[in-house]
């Protein structure tokens, strides 16, 4: 088969795909199997054709695939939701842990107490105190779960990481592009708010100031 | 009358401050005050090594020692190896307990547990009181 059919052939093949899935530049993929059809030797044949199709599909789809994954963000992901995750679950078994021990100071308390009630209900108020207690549990349940979910976003994080130094900087510059254009709007495309900065509460502990710093602010 | 020296020295072990404090005062309403406390396997196992205890209750997913290797530790040794083990845990599937038990433990309470099953299982390894 002569080189100029060949082409030609390639060149439907590369149509009938843009019709297909769209956003690719054929132009960019004809090079890519020209390239291959150079280094071969010897006249084309119906599987020789196969394969240079399906090499160019490859290629195609290689393409779409770091464009989406470069939409993603996934240096975003993991240098800023990834831990921002983590942070907060963590922050969640620490509140719940704290929230636990100031019960258990009233409950310890009640339980004092009970030496100067009446017996019998000294008994109940007791009863009412192990069920404190062993409710209380839950904060040693959840904590673990917690952990788990802490321990497979650190899991995920290391496989972004992983993804991030197989595709190479390129994948950041054009993500960076795309974000920069998508921040700048809210998802309606009315523009973002002007104290977008300022909302990020709730605060992790290390980031918050006390009410008695905030009473001092106000003098 | 209880067969049971209420005044026995008990060492728990747990990771979860909470979970500490929680058996802490459950034993207390049992009757039980002398009990101290180690957050993982290696600081309960100076303990026991230090000080005489009658009864060890452990947690068993704890770092850097577990308390199955607590368990095993305890088992090697000559001094130790007699000493009561109840194992309470979150680690609920069937290996688990097949494993503690096969390592020696005494008892395995699953948590969630409440202060019945407690009393349950301190009766059936010490003895009822």
């Amino acid at each position: 088969m002569a080189d100029a059919a060949v082409k030609e052939k390639i060149a439907e093949q590369l149509q009938e795909l843009q019709k297909a899935e769209g956003s690719v530049n054929p132009a960019d993929l004809v090079g890519i199997v020209e390239s291959v059809i150079d280094s071969m030797e010897g006249d084309l044949t119906a599987v020789g054709l196969k394969v240079y199709a399906d090499i160019e599909a490859l290629a195609r789809y290689i393409n779409t695939a770091r464009a989406e994954i470069a939409d993603l963000r996934p240096d975003d992901i993991n240098s800023e939701h990834l831990p921002a995750a983590t942070d907060e679950l963590t922050a969640i078994v620490g509140s719940t842990e704290q929230a636990t021990h100031t019960i258990f100071e009233a409950v310890e308390n009640i339980e004092t107490l009970t030496e100067k009630m009446e017996p019998e209900i000294a008994e109940q108020v007791s009863a009412a105190v192990t069920s404190i207690f062993e409710a209380c549990g839950f904060q040693d349940i959840t904590g673990q779960r917690i952990t788990k979910v802490v321990t497979a976003l650190q899991q995920i994080e290391s496989k972004v990481d992983a993804l991030l130094q197989a595709f190479g900087d390129d994948i950041k510059v054009d993500g960076d592009s795309k974000a920069s254009t998508k921040k700048k709007t809210a998802p309606s495309g009315a523009p973002a708010r002007p104290d977008e900065d300022l909302l990020n509460g709730p605060q992790l502990p290390e980031n918050a100031i006390s009410q008695d710093d905030i009473d001092a602010l106000f003098g | 009358m209880s067969s049971v020296d209420m005044g026995m020295q008990i060492l728990i072990v747990d990771d979860y401050k909470t979970m500490l404090r929680i058996i802490r005062n459950l034993l207390k309403q049992l009757g039980f005050n002398n009990v101290d406390e180690a957050t993982d396997g290696s600081a309960a196992l100076q303990k026991l090594r230090d000080k005489e205890y009658h009864l060890v209750i452990s947690d068993w997913n704890m770092e850097p020692m577990s308390g199955m290797q607590l368990l095993t530790e305890v088992r090697a040794d000559t001094k130790l190896k007699d000493l009561p083990f109840i194992m309470i845990t979150a680690e609920s599937k069937t290996e688990n307990v097949i494993a503690a038990k096969q390592a020696g433990v005494s008892n395995y309470i699953v948590k969630p547990f409440n202060a019945a099953t407690l009393k349950t299982k301190l009766a059936a390894v010490l003895g009822n009181f």
